[in-house]
Formats: C-alpha cells, sequence, structure tokens
C-alpha cells in the first residue's frame, strides 16, 4: 500500500495539538466539501483531507498512525509485524489490496450511516453504503438500459481480513431517467462483516450532452435552422425526435427564438406521459449568394416595408 | 455472472416512513423531526408524530448527514445549508433551462 501523509493534508505539523488539526480540518472541508464545492478535483481533496481528519482526530488512531513512522508521500511500504501485532491484531489485514483509508477505517469508528458506532455488541459490522456517479445518454434514458457497474468494493473475507474485491454490479434503469435522477440499490454496497447488513449502492444519474438535445428535466430542447423564406411565408419541415423523425408545421412570421412544441416528443415519465420536444427557431442565411438570389433579395429589400428596428426609433424619440 | 439489482427510484412517486428514512440517510429519527419543524425537509404528510416523506427527499436527509459528520454541523446550522443548497439547486435548473433556449452556435 502507499503511504500517505496525513499532516500534510491538513497542512499541520505532526506535533499539532488536537485543536489545531480540528481547526485546520473545518478551515480545509467548509472550502472542499463537494456539497458546496463543484469545482473538479473537489470532492478527491476533500476525501483526503476527511482521510486524514478520521485518522489524526482519534488518539489511538493517531498513535497508530505515528508508529509507522514518516516515510515519502506515496512511498510503497508495508507495515512491520510488531505495528501489526500492536495495533491491528494479529492477521487482520490482508495488506495486498488495501488502502490506507481502509487499514485505519478498522479501528473503532466509520459506522456506515453516520459514523456513529461501529457495529453490534456481537461484532457483526454493517457495509458502508455508496454513492456513485453514473452518465447515460439520452437515447438510454428515453429506451431504459441495464447498466454493468465494475466496483472496487472494502470487503472483509472469512478471517475478517479487509480487501478491496471487485465487483460488478448490473441494474435496469428504467425508461424515463432525468438529470438528476438518483437510484437506490439495496445491500449492494460493501458487504456487511459477521452478519452485519450489506450496504446500499446510490447511483447519481445524470445525461451525457446530445449533438441535438439539450434535456431539461423530461423536456427536450432542439435547434431549428430555418431559411429566411421559410421562416417569413411558413413551412412544413421534417424534425429528428427520439422516436424517428416527425412533420413540423412552420407558422408564417416565425422568428429566431420562437418556440414549437411537439407535446410528449421529449422523455418518457416513469408512471406514463412524456415531456415535450421544444424546437427553436434559428434564421439561418446562405454564407454567398449567387447572381440571382442577390437580385431577388435586392427586389425584397426595396419593396419591403418591414422595418426590423422599429423599436430603436421608437427609444430614440422618446429619450429626445 | 451478477444478476440484476433491485432498484428504486428516489423521486416524488415513492413514499418513506421516518423510520425508513432514517436508516437509509444515517440521522436519527430525532433529527429528522426536527429538521422538519425547522421547515428544512419536506415531509409529504403527518399525522401526530407519524411522517412520511416523498423518496425525493432520501437524497436531501443523506446530504444533511454527510454535513452533520463531515463539517460537524447542528441542526440549526444543517438547515441553514440545506435552504441553501436547495435554492442553489432552483436556481442551477431555471439556468439549465434558460441555457435550453441558447442556440449552440
Amino acid at each position: 500500500m502507499k503511504y500517505t501523509d496525513y499532516y500534510a493534508a491538513l497542512g499541520v505539523e505532526r506535533g499539532a495539538s488536537q485543536d489545531e488539526i480540528k481547526k485546520a480540518y473545518r478551515r480545509l472541508a467548509q472550502k472542499h466539501h463537494p456539497d458546496v464545492n463543484k469545482e473538479p478535483g473537489a470532492e478527491a481533496k476533500f476525501k483526503e483531507i476527511a482521510e486524514a481528519y478520521q485518522t489524526l482526530k482519534d488518539p489511538e488512531k493517531r498513535a497508530a498512525y505515528d508508529a509507522l513512522g514518516t516515510r515519502p508521500q506515496g512511498e510503497e511500504f508495508r507495515p512491520p509485524p510488531d505495528w501489526t501485532r500492536q495495533h491491528g491484531g494479529a492477521d487482520q489485514f490482508s495488506f495486498e489490496d488495501i488502502d490506507f483509508a481502509d487499514l485505519f477505517s478498522r479501528f473503532g469508528a466509520g459506522g456506515r450511516r453516520g459514523g456513529a458506532g461501529f457495529g453490534g455488541g456481537d461484532g457483526s459490522m454493517p457495509g458502508q453504503d455508496f454513492e456513485i456517479p453514473v452518465e447515460i445518454s439520452i437515447e438510454d434514458a428515453f429506451h431504459g438500459t441495464t447498466l454493468a457497474l465494475n466496483l472496487s468494493m472494502p470487503e472483509y473475507d472469512a478471517a475478517g481480513r479487509l480487501q478491496r474485491v471487485p465487483r460488478q454490479v448490473k441494474a435496469r434503469v428504467a425508461a424515463g431517467a432525468v438529470d438528476g435522477q438518483r437510484l437506490r440499490l439495496p445491500g449492494k454496497g460493501a458487504k456487511g462483516f459477521n452478519g452485519g447488513r450489506n450496504g446500499d449502492l446510490y447511483l447519481d444519474i445524470s445525461l451525457k450532452p446530445h449533438p441535438l438535445y439539450r434535456a431539461v428535466d423530461h423536456d427536450l430542447y432542439l435547434d431549428l435552422p430555418l431559411a429566411p423564406w421559410e421562416a417569413a411565408l411558413g413551412a412544413s419541415v421534417e424534425v429528428p425526435t427520439l422516436a424517428g423523425n416527425v412533420n413540423l408545421k412552420i407558422p408564417a412570421g416565425t422568428s429566431a427564438g420562437r418556440k414549437l412544441r411537439l407535446a410528449g416528443r421529449g422523455l418518457p415519465k416513469p408512471r406514463g406521459g412524456a415531456g415535450d420536444l421544444i424546437a427553436v427557431a434559428q434564421i439561418v442565411v446562405p454564407a454567398t449568394l449567387n447572381a440571382r438570389e442577390r437580385e431577388l433579395y435586392q427586389g425584397l429589400a426595396d419593396a419591403a416595408g418591414f422595418n426590423p428596428r422599429e423599436k430603436f426609433d421608437q427609444k430614440g424619440k422618446a429619450g429626445a | 455472472m451478477s444478476s440484476e439489482a433491485e432498484v428504486f427510484w428516489l423521486d416524488e412517486h415513492r413514499i418513506v416512513s421516518l423510520p425508513e428514512l432514517a436508516e437509509f440517510s444515517g440521522l436519527t429519527e430525532a433529527e429528522l423531526r426536527e429538521l422538519v419543524q425547522i421547515g428544512a425537509l419536506q415531509a409529504s404528510s403527518h399525522a401526530g408524530d407519524t411522517y412520511v416523506f416523498s423518496a425525493r427527499v432520501v437524497t436531501v436527509a443523506r446530504t444533511a448527514c454527510r454535513l452533520r459528520n463531515e463539517l460537524e454541523l447542528d441542526v440549526p446550522s444543517l438547515g441553514v445549508a440545506l435552504r441553501l443548497l436547495e435554492r442553489v439547486r432552483d436556481l442551477e435548473g431555471e439556468l439549465a433551462r434558460l441555457r435550453a433556449l441558447l442556440p449552440r452556435g
């Protein structure tokens, strides 16, 4: 396993008092806590800080940590046998597949739900809950999908040794998930020890960006490019939906930004019905014109009495 | 090969009882009651001391538990933090809706 410098993580000296450790943790935790800081890397930083604090705030764990000595951050090492006998109990750990957090979580704290106690008086210990983010495509949200999640969970073997075990969890996500949807998979977190119940797995679903659609709850938004004459005269255009193309009637006199709603063509709702597909009109002009097109546009410009900036004039007069 | 896991949607269509919410979140029933009383958690219905919640509240209560454990907040502080987080979520939702109206360009 790799050595982690907990004092460095909290930015305190090795001889820091418990009060200094607590203050350093609080200062860093309120800055990096993932519920309040959504910056990339904040969650990893918070985990590092929390792991350090969980060990250093507890005198017994801190003494065990200090007994490992000082090493370079990240150095591969194995606790010596006398340390294991003194602090961990003989043969309590398999050091091959665990990290520092696993090693020190075995000491008396870190109950699964809220950290209030280690388990039952019978030596049982509930497995830890896990929350993981999962990205699915908009198509998967529309049709439903089966996720195959490859996880690494801390588990105790029959001899009570803690180790990381690869596990695959399959979960069917029915049609209708939206961005921010949470799912609970009972008993699919870490396994309990000595008869303790298994933890739960929580999935935090988000939708991957899509080249055409933007999802807001069950509604889908789509940019709908229109030629100037389609917008002015009205038209019937083919629009892609997740269930196939449909024809959409464009009313004459459609301006850019107008929202044209296709009811029930968005993402399905879990209890029936569906959101809407909302096509947002964009007027697109040709980058270049041939001679004939230029002549026609010029004729239109000469003949039209339309002033798109009428409001400018009114504002100017009102302010004069 | 693993079999498919049972999946519970934590949305407004499912309900959980107070003991279930305590079990799923890690907060005690007393803490949950207090959060309801100060308006930081919404119960779907209650008769006397018996509360029923939308399953959506599980996520909020788990956040409260994390904040309690990791930032060592008491219940009144949790109430403030939850209200601010809810406001952030509402604003993020509004921002997403407005962004969806902008052309990709």
